[in-house]
């Protein structure tokens, strides 16, 4: 069954420790949803894109790390869901739910589903 | 972007499954919960399109199911099926109704969809009802697409879903959970039904399609769903692993030109590691629970022996023949018999092989065997292994008129091609 | 154990189908050993998005492409279960140089159900 990541959208400067009760509830109440209609695979909040870590390839070779979200954005990926879902029509019916439940824009993406190469009978020995 | 309709489908198949689990729970009545659901589903088609899809879809289909169900109550549609006591007066009976269906969707609970789950799946009905009853309850597919997958015209698979309704109400079957031994009996028979529907997706016996993945798909979804309900029920469990585990070589089981390839000759790189992890960690879940030596833990240990030998040659037989003891054991049928025969052959060479096959066939009786193409097809084998091709050869040209599945005949086909150029020589 | 989230980032118009076979051997690589030191709980490349925003009449937008209007976006990534955020960053630095690509390190605060 394809997945579908549901990401939720929040400003720089969100603060989990403001949302409201009734948003706490409203997001409970998705997550049991969720996971009672078997679409749930995996679902996380995230700590604030203060907090991140971003590495970089240097160009000399190396790699840097400096603190703070790799994009320079007034919003960040704040939570999400991976969801295993019939069709794409079928994520964005979650997503509306998600938009709803959490107040806050949403963003959709199917995973790539790319299968390992099928080997020629004669290759393989040197890679 | 995808049309409205799809759209509404997509709303529908998530909300389906809750609406109906809350207004069964106040009807009483698994069928009428249905039809009102889908009256429902029905005004949601007319107006969304024009208003949009609201913000609590589900509340707002439970609106529309509410009003046809104080309908259904005024033109005396529950009355005749004696749901709602018969010494209130209509007004009342109709405000303590609507009511309870306001406040049904905010109390629905597991126990609710278990129910729906354990009604779909009564043994009352045939097979083929509660299949249909439970892709369309708890799956919350469409009439059309449950035919579409099982290759039936929509009026039969609606009729067969109609009469299956019409039984569970002719049965008086109760909108609840079974006890004690009753429960047992019943969830094999939810498992059973989920399996069919794995395996329908999996190999599909008649017709083109080789899988059918959708269908596949939905029973581990449905197996997920179980989960949920019956955490500690080992065979929920291992079902799930067995069929991760299965799922997990769909992209193996097709050569390049959609032709059918067996397990010995899969590409193993193809299977998909994430599921097969899946399905190891549910295996352990059924195993932890104690349900190691139950029928679908022991067909998920020995698919589990399967994918742990990265090439066909590595796979550990001789384990692979005492998992299948253990299931002739728990699951005495031909079908066992036969695949304990082959993984016999593989462990301790051909003569064996065919010495257990003959010996489960005389106890099986001819006609048990009669009607499944692999008894035939898994002998011919042994007899080429054992050069002995004009025999082996009649062997596969009856299993050929066993089977109506283009991809198995194909295989058959081309195996009894290569055997007729083969010179026989021991 | 914390779990973190290490995301990769490519360009707008990065095409999957036409990544080096190095890159995608060493990032196929680079799982294997996340697997077999038993970090890995999921990791996935990402396909197109489509965006839902809330409407002031309390109706949701739908619109395709991504939500924000940036040059990069996330492309793919892990979601790793490991000590602490120095051992994160050690496999994100192993994904920097498989995916030669840029990286985020988030930690996941909150997982909604116990596993």
């Amino acid at each position: 069954m394809p997945q579908y990541l549901i990401a939720i959208q929040h400003p720089e400067d969100y603060d989990p420790s403001l949302e409201g009760e009734a948003m706490i509830r409203d997001i409970a109440a998705l997550n049991e949803e969720m996971d009672a209609a078997g679409a749930r695979f995996f679902a996380g909040g995230l700590e604030s894109a203060r907090h991140a870590r971003s590495l970089r390839k240097q160009p000399g070779g190396g790699v840097s790390i400096t603190d703070g979200p790799y994009l320079e954005a007034k919003e960040h990926v704040g939570g999400f869901w991976i969801l295993d879902c019939a069709d794409l029509d079928e994520a964005l019916a979650w997503g509306r739910k998600a938009v709803v439940a959490c107040r806050v824009p949403v963003e959709v993406r199917a995973f790539l589903r790319i299968r390992p190469k099928r080997e020629s009978p004669g290759r393989g020995g040197s890679a | 972007m995808s049309g409205v309709h799809e759209t509404i489908e997509a709303v529908w198949r998530i909300e389906a499954t809750r609406l109906i689990a809350a207004i069964a729970r106040v009807v009483r009545d698994v069928g009428l919960a249905e039809e009102l659901a889908q009256e429902a589903l029905v005004t949601a088609l007319e107006v969304w399109p024009e208003e949009g899809i609201p913000d609590r879809p589900g509340a707002w289909l439970m609106t529309a199911a509410k009003r046809r169900a104080i309908d259904a109550l005024r033109r005396g549609r529950m009355l005749e099926r004696k749901h709602v006591e018969l010494g209130l007066e209509l007004e009342r009976q109709q405000e303590r109704l609507g009511d309870a269906l306001d406040h049904a969707l905010d109390e629905v609970i597991d126990d609710d969809v278990l129910r729906l789950v354990f009604t779909a799946c009564h043994p009352v009905l045939p097979v083929e009802g509660r299949i249909a009853l439970t892709l369309r309850l708890i799956g919350g597919l469409t009439t059309a697409e449950i035919a579409r997958a099982f290759l039936v015209p929509e009026k039969t698979l609606g009729q067969r879903i109609s009469r299956a309704k019409k039984t569970l109400a002719e049965a008086h079957v109760p909108f609840e959970t079974p006890r004690g031994d009753e429960l047992n009996r019943r969830v094999e028979s939810v498992l059973t039904v989920v399996y069919i529907i794995f395996n329908e997706g999996y190999t599909a016996t008649a017709g083109e399609e080789w899988m059918r993945t959708a269908l596949s798909e939905e029973a581990l979804r449905l197996g997920r769903i179980l989960r949920r309900l019956l955490p500690g029920e080992s065979e929920v469990h291992a079902l799930i692993a067995l069929m991760e585990l299965q799922a997990s070589r769909s992209a193996a089981r097709r050569g390049p030109d959609g032709e059918a390839v067996l397990l010995p000759d899969q590409d193993r790189s193809l299977w998909d590691r994430a599921q097969i992890q899946r399905g190891f960690a549910a295996l352990e879940r059924a195993q932890r629970l104690g349900g190691g030596a139950r029928p679908y833990a022991l067909q998920a240990s020995i698919a589990a022996c399967h994918m742990r030998a990265r090439t066909a040659e590595e796979t550990d037989w001789g384990r692979i023949v005492l998992l299948y003891d253990a299931l002739l054991q728990v699951l005495p049928s031909p079908v066992v018999a036969l695949n304990r025969a082959v993984a016999v052959g593989m462990a301790w060479g051909p003569a064996a092989g065919l010495d257990e096959l003959d010996a489960a066939t005389a106890l099986a009786g001819e006609s048990a065997t009669a009607s499944y193409h692999l008894f035939p097809s898994v002998r011919g084998d042994f007899l080429r292994k054992l050069g002995r091709l004009s025999e082996a050869r009649d062997e596969i040209r009856r299993a050929l008129a066993m089977t109506k599945n283009l991809r198995e005949r194909e295989l058959l086909e081309k195996r009894l091609r290569q055997w007729e150029k083969a010179t026989p020589s021991a | 154990m914390p779990q973190y989230l290490v995301a990769g980032y490519l360009p707008d118009d990065f095409d999957p189908s036409q990544m080096d076979e190095a890159v995608g051997r060493e990032i196929h690589a680079l799982n294997e050993e996340m697997i077999a030191a038993g970090v890995r709980k999921f990791a996935c490349g990402l396909g197109a998005a489509k965006s839902l925003r809330p409407q002031s009449d309390g109706g949701v937008l739908v619109t395709d492409g991504p939500y924000l209007e940036t040059k990069e976006h996330i492309g793919g990534f892990w979601i790793l279960e490991c000590a602490d955020m120095d051992e994160a960053v050690a496999w994100a630095r192993k994904g920097v140089a498989a995916t030669r690509g840029q990286v985020e390190i988030r930690e996941i605060f909150f997982v909604p159900t116990p596993e």
